[in-house]
């Protein structure tokens, strides 16, 4: 360890992330209007080469990195997906396929299985076609998921279905709960929908009455203690209805990075909202000086960023302080609590605009890319 | 699921695991060495547990094929402890991970 005097210019390495999300690429046959991607897409020709993001993955490794999210958009629409799942089981990173399943035939399957390809997480827009295909604006798409659920357990690879919930799926709970049992699903991610950048447009479309978040938060707990050693099911609360924030990201810069699929490096994938972050490029920067180094990383991370309220407050190495893309939208300052928290001014004002919401009766916005720039 | 309330004979008071049961790590889970961080993992869909020296030590010897008190003897000799005691840690732990869907029994 560098104890010289001059050290102090170079931030200490904080401890080392364990997870990476890779947003291989923005294209996708799904068009979800809470999608998690950034409103403004990523074109393919900016997305990162093969051997970059194989040099990413060397790197995440090197790093500490120890699971790796293969995502996007569709990560299968990435050509060089098997080679991609390769490079990480030769680094030994345990890696995890995130699709919508749409696309993916038993041959490709079963060559990302031999790649060594760990999991798969499979998502559905709702339990039913009719719904499901609806959310996703994709007709069919349903009948597909579930041809491939069935492919993905024949060929022995494990199973997780994930589903977001909003208002138009949020009475399907319990079927998505048979659903994964029905498909041979070892685990059930319930992620009530995070209102960021399509998501944040569609809330007067997506947002549920609160005695429904309610119900279905005690309907969840009841099947998870029912289920016990069958489906692990894993719950992503709404936080607007709550009292206390999430802990968002387990903090800033403390877990977990995301890579897009144009190589910048980001601390949560809705980061980009906040502005006057500066983030770094993989295609510059190596990833272990970007997690060091980089300013966006050391903005928020820890709790001396913190408000004087957050910093006194005994549960700020719980919940750091909640979200910080959260508190800017809701805000105007990402250095603000995050307005979920019941010590926050706006925490009424929060909770307010989530029921008038939820009374709207609004069409979706699907996720599209935007007119092609000239 | 009228097994679970047999408790009788079970040392260490963890239901419906037997001396006799095979356990084995189920595709998707891995267990490997964590060098950033010191010690052994066990990396499941979405999380890893950090595995203290004892559990690395227990999920070493789990291999789908010797069973629990195999694995317990092994253990009882390699450490030169009461085997009792063995029994009841690696029975406690074994059913912890098999609630958490990280283990299964065969």
């Amino acid at each position: 360890m560098n104890t010289r005097p001059e050290a102090h210019q170079s931030p200490p390495m904080p401890p080392a992330p364990i997870g990476m999300l890779a947003e291989l690429t923005h294209r996708c046959p799904l068009q979800c209007p809470y999608c998690s991607n950034p409103v403004e897409l990523t074109r393919k020709r900016e997305e990162l080469e093969t051997e970059t993001w194989q040099r990413v993955f060397a790197e995440a490794a090197e790093l500490g990195v120890l699971q790796v999210h293969l995502s996007g958009g569709e990560p299968a629409l990435r050509q060089d997906l098997e080679a991609l799942v390769a490079s990480c089981a030769e680094h030994g990173l345990y890696s995890n396929l995130i699709t919508a399943g749409v696309n993916i035939g038993r041959a490709r399957l079963e060559a990302l299985a031999d790649a060594g390809l760990d999991h798969v997480q499979l998502s559905v827009q709702g339990a039913t076609a009719e719904v499901n295909d609806h959310i996703a604006n994709l007709p069919g798409a349903f009948d597909k998921k579930l041809a491939f659920a069935a492919e993905v357990t024949d060929v022995g690879l494990p199973l997780t279905l994930n589903s977001v919930i909003h208002r138009a799926n949020l009475r399907q709970i319990p079927d998505l709960v048979e659903l994964a049992l029905e498909l041979g699903a070892r685990r059930l991610e319930i992620a009530h929908a995070q209102y960021y950048g399509w998501a944040l447009q569609n809330r007067g479309a997506l947002m549920p009455p609160r005695e429904q978040v309610m119900e279905a938060l005690d309907l969840v707990e009841a099947a998870r203690e029912r289920l016990k050693g069958k489906l692990v099911i894993d719950a992503v609360v709404p936080d607007y209805y709550a009292r206390l924030p999430k802990p968002c990201m387990n903090g800033w810069g403390r877990q977990s990075l995301n890579v897009t699929p144009a190589g910048k490096v980001l601390p949560c994938h809705a980061a980009e909202t906040i502005p006057g972050l500066a983030f770094w490029n993989v295609n510059e920067h190596s990833l272990g000086d970007i997690w060091q180094h980089s300013p966006a990383f050391n903005a928020y991370r820890g709790t001396d960023w913190m408000p004087d309220a957050c910093q006194s407050c005994e549960r700020r190495e719980i919940d750091w302080g909640g979200c910080r893309c959260q508190a800017l939208m809701l805000t105007g300052d990402a250095t603000q609590m995050d307005p979920v928290c019941e010590r926050s001014p706006y925490h009424d004002e929060i909770q307010t605009l989530a029921i008038v919401d939820s009374k709207r009766d609004d069409d979706f916005t699907y996720r599209r890319f935007s007119r092609q720039p000239a | 699921m009228s097994a679970d309330t047999d408790s009788n004979g079970d040392a260490g008071g963890v239901p419906g695991l037997h001396e006799s049961d095979v356990v084995k790590i189920p595709r998707g889970v891995r267990l490997r060495e964590d060098k950033t961080r010191g010690g052994w993992v066990l990396l499941a869909p979405e999380r890893v547990f950090q595995l203290d020296p004892i559990a690395q030590q227990v999920l070493m010897r789990v291999d789908g094929e010797r069973d629990i008190a195999a694995i317990v003897d092994d253990l009882a000799q390699a450490f030169a402890a009461p085997r009792e005691r063995i029994l009841g840690d690696v029975r406690r732990m074994l059913a912890d991970l098999i609630t958490k869907n990280v283990l299964e029994v065969t």
